[in-house]
């Protein structure tokens, strides 16, 4: 039997409105692999947003299917947490009434202390020991988010579903945010499915990278392999790695021009949906010419 | 330093408190008899001072200010039917508001959710809510009286058929404009519907139910003055209205910054309960 990732996505189109409608994308098929950081970019409007929200089961697609663990999906699950753009959060519950509404959720036969007693460990593994009686209003963009990240991560999902987490906040806390999930991911081998449109966040988190053409009419493109080993991605020194550029420029490449000449690249050639192209752009950056490969390990 | 503005504002009202006083003083100052021969049954029906003209039949606010301390002295003494104290006048009108206006939110607040949360039933239900909405409660007395045959049961009825539609609208909207990411989150978290209904849109429309009570509570108070001056027997409305009769407007002024006072604390209640289950976002 052939492989079968833990999220496959098979054959997805949506259309709004009637079937005359032109898809907003069509014949996506991909899939994230267990332990897996895969990150979706493209343009605002070819229905990154949309596809996110059928794998968590909150949207359904006009064709296609999702299939987690070998059955189709048909609704939302607590194996699958969101991690929601705008944090969403229930603003008359404070920091733990959150978390621990998502925890009583998904062991309602818990009693009180130890809801609370789980919440409150993941209260902690965000770094907001000491908020956990404030309200939504009381935090900034920053915590609310963390608070976000600990309610996903406290029903101990199968998979982490993002849709630009970060995008709503300022520099410097995002790039904060970003090292804490990283640092949490790995620790806890989640897999995690994350939209965004900030390349160097892709390239600092991701395994793997999907790239989607513009709408309508939406597709995969290809799909970077993040050659950059995981213990080699530190935000501050990115940019001093030798496969970086080549990743980002192939990444920025891509956004400001293939996106949208797609179909006029794969004219004649044989795309095949179903088979997406792998490519390890960064590989090329640090595979010179043979001769030089024998000085780099020498020492 | 300039006061506080806090301060400066009351120091205004209690000037314009004073003005207010100062000129209704002066305007029923007693004058010399240089009015026309009055008819001897209308002097007889306001007392000779004020047939005169040498005294106005309003009374001055020192009038008042005796009338207010006599009710307020003794106000629940009870000399027959038609003479209850004000305080026992004000209990019955608020036990019927209370009443009537518990009933409706009992049947408005879960109405209104189903409205809410099901645009069949919105849609269903909109066209009898816009019809019987602007009419006017006390329209509804003839019907209620022949109906439920009991004049006390009737004007619970008719606070009753006041209070349910702003509870009713407001309820609704609230549902109705839960957010979407909240709903989502619920979703997400398999959260069943009851959970949901008590645990996320109660508590995100709440703020706005209470808007819809406080509005509700402020209409049956002004109602109830109107239904107990038809049904007559007991209540304030009863009693402005026997009073009218008496031609005593000492005691109808008394009872009219009584009502005030109540309906004032009626909504100040309302408004610390709102309070306890608003959020900031």
């Amino acid at each position: 039997m052939e492989h079968r990732p833990l999220i496959s996505i098979e054959g997805l189109a949506r259309r709004f409105g009637d079937s005359s409608q032109p898809a907003v994308f069509e014949n996506i098929w991909f899939g994230v692999d267990k332990g897996e950081f895969c990150c979706l970019i493209g343009h605002s409007g070819c229905g990154k947003t949309t596809i996110l929200n059928v794998l968590a089961g909150l949207d359904s697609p006009s064709e296609g299917a999702v299939i987690v663990d070998n059955r189709e999906i048909d609704g939302p699950s607590l194996d699958r947490a969101v991690i929601f753009q705008g944090h969403a959060l229930l603003p008359w519950l404070t920091v733990m009434g959150n978390i621990a509404f998502a925890v009583s959720s998904r062991w309602p036969k818990w009693d009180r202390t130890r809801v609370q007693d789980h919440a409150r460990r993941f209260i902690e593994l965000v770094g907001l020991k000491g908020a956990e009686d404030k309200r939504p209003a009381q935090l900034s963009g920053g915590m609310k988010q963390r608070v976000g990240i600990a309610r996903a991560l406290s029903i101990q999902p199968k998979m982490l579903l993002m849709d630009e987490p970060f995008s709503a906040l300022d520099a410097l806390t995002r790039g904060m945010l970003q090292d804490e999930v990283l640092r949490i991911c790995a620790d806890t081998q989640q897999t995690v499915f994350m939209i965004t449109h900030d390349v160097d966040e892709a390239i600092l988190l991701a395994d793997r990278i999907v790239l989607m053409t513009n709408g309508p009419g939406a597709r995969i493109a290809e799909i970077v392999v993040n050659t950059m080993p995981k213990n080699e991605r530190h935000r501050n020194d990115l940019h001093k790695h030798p496969q970086y550029y080549a990743i980002r420029n192939h990444l920025v490449e891509f956004l400001v021009n293939r996106s949208k000449n797609f179909d006029a690249e794969i004219a004649g050639m044989n795309y095949d949906p179903r088979r997406i192209k792998l490519v390890k752009p960064g590989l090329a950056a640090v595979n010179p010419p043979a001769e030089v490969v024998p000085f780099r390990h020498s020492s | 330093m300039k006061a506080s503005l806090g301060l400066r504002a009351g120091l205004l009202s209690l000037l314009i408190f004073v003005a207010i006083v100062g000129i209704w003083q002066i305007a029923t100052l007693p004058t010399a008899a240089t009015g026309p021969a009055m008819d001897p049954e209308y002097a007889k029906l306001v007392g000779a001072a004020a047939a005169t003209g040498t005294k106005s039949s309003m009374p001055t606010p020192a009038d008042i200010g005796a009338t207010i301390w006599k009710h307020l002295a003794d106000p629940f003494y009870i000399r027959g039917s038609n003479d209850k104290g004000i305080g026992i006048q004000l209990a019955y009108s608020l036990g019927r508001v209370l009443l009537g206006f518990g009933l409706a939110a009992l049947v408005a607040i879960p109405l209104g959710f189903l409205i809410g949360m099901s645009p069949l039933v919105y849609r269903a239900l909109d066209p009898f809510i816009q019809i019987l909405k602007p009419v006017s409660p006390l329209a509804w007395m003839p019907l209620a009286l022949y109906t439920i045959k009991d004049s006390a049961i009737s004007s619970i009825f008719v606070i009753f058929i006041c209070s349910v539609w702003p509870m009713l609208i407001n309820t609704a909207f609230g549902v109705g404009s839960v957010r979407r990411e909240w709903l989502n989150v619920a979703r997400t978290l398999e959260v069943g519907p009851f959970r949901t209904a008590f645990k996320v849109i109660l508590p995100a429309a709440a703020p706005t139910i209470m808007t819809g009570m406080r509005i509700s509570v402020g209409i049956a108070w002004l109602v109830i003055v109107a239904a107990e001056m038809l049904v007559g027997g007991t209540g304030i409305g009863y009693f402005v209205w026997n009073e009218w009769n008496n031609l005593s407007i000492a005691n109808i002024v008394t009872a009219i910054l009584l009502i005030g006072l109540v309906g004032l604390l009626l909504d100040q209640g309302l408004a610390w309960l709102a309070k306890l289950v608003t959020y900031p976002e």
